[in-house]
């Protein structure tokens, strides 16, 4: 599709520049990755421990199996077509998928009657229904690249999940404005032993660092907010961490001019963390009053952002949503495919991870298709497997990133026999259609 | 494939044609000369007593991008309103004020609409635009631009680059996003926000690059006329909102210095100051000033009751209006030192004076303007409401009595402030066909739509004419898109995907060296991939990409 990206350096391998790589929500698409003899993809300039492994575990091939056998495409596409015109209940989980993928599983689960539930969907909930029942305050990476003068991280190191967010927006060496990013300031709040070494600042200034236990996150940042409401507190310490110091924290958010607030929902793993996300964007909500301040959600992988922004447009909700009724439908907890399958309200899984092999379908005992990356290994063989093409290697896509702001196209970097995602389901769902019509 | 429309009255303002009884002939999508004797007539259908217009062509709504999408995600609660169950030819979705895209491709078009425009595209939200725009079936679709508050163009200014330099980069804005024209939303004041700055006035600095929204405006509307760009520059005012605005918009009306604009949802922006509450009609100043001067075309945004949604790239503004949100929340957003967004839910009362009072401020303008050709039906969808509520605004425009009815509902006070009911006008259905076809086709710079001659794309809707005007416009007889039948009886029995129009001024390419480095150093994209390719549009064979002429193109400025 681009050639212009691609070069061949020798006669046996190709070099394709300003890749998007999606292995995690910041998409970088600065990436060089070659391709070897061998059809093996490698990433040789700006790559992190994600996208290494992103890249590197690209099987080249995959066999459809059908009852744990090999079989032909063909077959394998009948045999998920006639499980799912059986289904009264089936679900589409898992949905590790971009855009034009999640366009085709909208399309299949429309005439099915399908319910929608993302494998982080735990996690993403979190932060819809902040969005759903306060709304929020956010900014995008380029922002803040050339805005923040204080970065507060709330509960995680970052790097465990986007790697290089440090590298690419805070520690960047100019900005639209002049500023010394030298100067950045960086505060981690909460959480124990993180990796807080990539908020040392070039000039070797060490980030503030107020610890507690996870699970006291609440606590915590419900006193932050207090705090900068202007509140007083009548305790010494929250979860271990002194008033002052919070006390001081308040204070520098407030004289900030553009301070961010980030957090990574899948680091809140406790009971209502979504109570916890909007605390913080209050929080930030509060601070605009006087001075400029944003939220940044980040994290972000298996496409969940993609599948989530595709799936509102089409139906009007982010997963969980079902189309059982005839039309669409969105409740957090009755669509969660897990419940689902463990109570027995569903009668068939369609499992779908094309970006990592390693999220497997849980195991169940109702029939199982499962649409997904070439090197999946499986305790339980699935009643149908069909491997597809790994997006953004073996074919081109479109994805978002993490601030929902900015999409990018995903490149096909080599040949490959493997079918998109999206031609696999559209047959599947002719083949329905026929199957339907014929019983 | 040869289809005869027979006999029907039409409304064909762009060739003084009003409600001549006519035959249409279409050939392969288009509109063709008469037929010989003995040539085949494959369909016919029998207009006999019959309204026939172009398409209707809405040429401001939000329908695709960032802001759009969180407005879907953030009503669950008015989705469940109006659940949409698919159908033999439908797929399912929901409606209400801010629709998903397969529902809002439907109505529309069983409202007789064949396009709509998303007015407000990021340029580095384009992708996503085009995604959402690509999934809103049977109508045609396009975007305007929005720049004044991004970066790069606003160092232009500070630097006062020359003009040439800044249509170079206009025209590269408009070809990497796929637009069909260029939109200032809150000229500079996006940016000033950022700066914390809470508010802008025409001649006031933003604080960072030292220029001002008149500045924006006299650059970018003499780009988007040099260039040729058949839309003239589309503004969304400083100071939305706010009491006593219509002086801004009234000073706005000459910012340009001559060259044309179009100011968008100008009900929003006709505020006084008078009264107890301090807030009063300035429809009849704003009418006035509309129609002395030729280059200002507007549209108005009228508001209707009822909850909606407010969807806006004006953050300042939305933020200043967060608190009147209701179910009360709201999202905020500074976007990639490009633009922003503001989306705050809003539940319009005819017992709450204000609201009152600007949906008589709409009405007061629609009926005080005097050229239909400059003046547009819209209610800035969602903002002002959701569009499906078009043909009920139709009917106030028609039909004083009704009109008059309504407004007898009205909050006391509003009814006090407003001389709506001393206006004895009516549209007839020619100005309502000027308003939304032919005006609105030659505004955007369609140069084959909204029209019936020949050549023209056989984008066409039949009514039947009913004194209830509402309930004529609301369910078309019959809707043809490029000459197909897609809507019979007011319901969808074919759904075909539309295209998306688009200019392609020249420029100096040149420029990229400059954007490529500027990129590399600031920005967390790729040049490159900021630009949305054809491909991605016309997609599965789905869509297609049509660039209209810039037909009016002047010299480059010496």
């Amino acid at each position: 599709m681009q050639s212009s990206g691609t070069s061949q350096s020798d006669s046996n391998s190709s070099l394709n520049e300003h890749v998007a790589c999606p292995a995690c929500g910041l998409l970088c698409d600065d990436l060089a990755v070659s391709i070897d003899v061998e059809n093996r993809p490698e990433v040789v300039r700006n790559g992190c421990s994600r996208s290494v492994a992103f890249f590197s575990r690209a099987d080249t091939e995959g066999t459809p199996r059908v009852s744990g056998k090999p079989a032909s495409l063909q077959a394998a596409i009948a045999r998920a077509a006639e499980i799912l015109t059986s289904a009264r209940q089936p679900v589409i989980a898992g949905l590790g998928t971009e855009v034009q993928g999640m366009r085709a599983v909208m399309r299949l689960a429309d005439s099915t009657g399908g319910t929608l539930d993302h494998m982080n969907s735990v996690s993403s909930l979190r932060n819809t229904l902040v969005v759903q029942n306060s709304g929020w305050m956010v900014t995008t990476l380029t922002e803040v690249r050339n805005r923040v003068d204080l970065l507060l991280v709330i509960g995680t190191d970052i790097v465990s999940y986007n790697p290089r967010f440090f590298e690419r927006t805070i520690w960047n060496s100019e900005t639209m404005f002049g500023q010394d990013t030298s100067r950045r300031e960086i505060v981690y709040l909460g959480g124990r032993g993180l990796d807080t070494s990539h908020g040392i600042s070039p000039a070797g200034v060490k980030p503030t660092e107020l610890e507690c236990d996870p699970g006291q996150l609440p606590e915590v940042t419900a006193a932050l907010r207090a705090l900068v409401a202007g509140k007083k507190l009548q305790v010494s310490n929250v979860a271990g961490i002194p008033l002052s110091e919070l006390e001081t924290l308040a204070a520098r958010l407030h004289a900030a001019k553009y301070s961010v607030i980030a957090w990574v929902s899948s680091a809140f793993d406790f009971p209502h963390a979504e109570l916890t996300v909007q605390n913080i964007t209050e929080t930030v909500i509060k601070l605009n009053e006087k001075t400029r301040s944003s939220g940044l959600p980040l994290g972000g992988s298996e496409g969940d952002y993609s599948v989530n922004q595709t799936g509102t447009w089409i139906s009007g909700y982010p997963v969980r949503s079902s189309l059982m009724a005839g039309y669409p439908e969105y409740d957090p907890w009755q669509f969660d495919a897990a419940r689902m399958l463990n109570e027995g309200e569903a009668d068939t899984l369609l499992w779908i991870s094309s970006f990592n092999a390693e999220k497997t379908p849980p195991n169940c005992k109702v029939p199982t298709i499962v649409i997904g990356h070439p090197a999946m290994k499986f305790e339980q063989q699935p009643d149908v497997f069909i491997p597809v093409g790994i997006p953004g290697i073996d074919h081109a896509g479109t994805m978002f990133r993490i601030d929902s702001s900015v999409t990018l196209p995903l490149r096909a970097l080599r040949t490959s026999c493997l079918p998109p995602l999206a031609e696999v389901i559209d047959a599947i769902e002719a083949a329905t259609r026929l199957d339907s019509e014929t019983c | 494939m040869l289809i005869k429309l027979t006999g029907g009255k039409v409304y064909d303002p762009a060739h003084q044609i009003n409600g001549k009884v006519m035959d249409i002939h279409i050939r392969d999508g288009r509109i063709v000369e008469r037929p010989h004797e003995g040539e085949k007539i494959n369909q016919e259908y029998d207009l006999r007593g019959k309204v026939v217009m172009a398409g209707a062509i809405d040429m401001h709504t939000h329908i695709g991008g960032g802001k759009v999408n969180i407005a879907r995600m953030m009503l669950p609660e008015d989705h469940r309103t109006d659940p949409v169950a698919h159908t033999e030819h439908c797929r399912a979705g929901c409606g209400h004020a801010a629709p998903s895209t397969l529902t809002t491709g439907y109505r529309y078009a069983e409202m007789g609409y064949t396009a709509g425009f998303e007015p407000a595209m990021m340029p580095v939200n384009a992708r996503q635009t085009h995604l959402e725009m690509g999934d809103t079936p049977i109508i045609d679709k396009g975007g305007y631009a929005m720049l004044g508050s991004d970066d790069f163009f606003l160092r232009m200014l500070t630097a006062k680059q020359d003009q040439n330099a800044i249509n170079d980069y206009v025209a590269w804005t408009m070809h990497a996003s796929q637009a069909i024209g260029i939109k200032v939303v809150n000229p500079g004041g996006i940016s000033a926000f950022k700066f914390n700055q809470r508010a802008l006035d025409l001649d006031e600095l933003n604080s960072h690059y030292q220029v001002s929204p008149r500045d924006v405006l006299k650059a970018l509307s003499r780009a988007v006329h040099e260039l040729g760009v058949p839309h003239p520059l589309h503004v969304h005012a400083n100071n939305l909102g706010v009491p006593g605005n219509m002086e801004t918009t009234l000073k706005t009306m000459g910012a340009s210095e001559g060259f044309p604009m179009h100011l968008t949802h100008i009900q929003f922006h006709s505020y006084g100051t008078e009264g107890d509450r301090k807030f009063s009609s300035g429809a009849a100043a704003i009418a006035e000033a509309l129609n002395r001067h030729k280059h200002i075309s507007a549209d108005v945004g009228q508001i209707l009751f009822g909850q909606t949604v407010t969807a806006s790239g004006d953050n300042m503004r939305q933020f200043a209006n967060a608190g009147h949100g209701s179910p009360k929340k709201s999202v905020i957003m500074d976007i990639e030192c490009d633009a922003g967004c503001g989306v705050v839910p809003f539940k319009y009362k005819d017992q709450n004076f204000v609201n009152a009072l600007q949906w008589a401020i709409g009405l007061e303008i629609f009926l005080l303007t005097e050229d239909p050709w400059r003046i547009f039906l819209t209610t800035d969808h969602p903002n002002g409401a959701p569009f499906t509520s078009y043909p009920h605004l139709i009917r106030l425009l028609m039909d004083k009595s009704f009109r008059n009815d309504m407004f007898t509902k009205l909050n006391l006070d509003a009814q006090a402030m407003s001389t709506l009911t001393s206006i004895d006008r009516e549209y007839s259905l020619y100005e309502i066909a000027i308003m939304t076809r032919a005006g609105a086709a030659k505004l955007v710079g369609l140069h084959d739509r909204g029209h019936l001659g020949v050549g023209a794309g056989a984008d066409i809707t039949v009514y039947t004419d009913q004194p209830d005007r509402e309930a004529m416009f609301a369910k078309p007889d019959y809707v043809f898109k490029d000459g197909e039948l897609v809507v019979r009886n007011g319901q969808v029995v074919k759904v075909t995907w539309g295209s998306t129009h688009t200019v392609k001024p020249e420029f100096d390419r040149s420029i990229e060296k400059d954007l490529k480095k500027y990129f590399d150093r600031y920005h967390t994209i790729n040049m490159e991939n900021f630009k949305v390719r054809d491909d991605e549009i016309a997609e599965g064979g789905r869509g297609k990409v049509i660039v209209q002429a810039c037909e009016g193109r002047r010299e480059r400025s010496e």
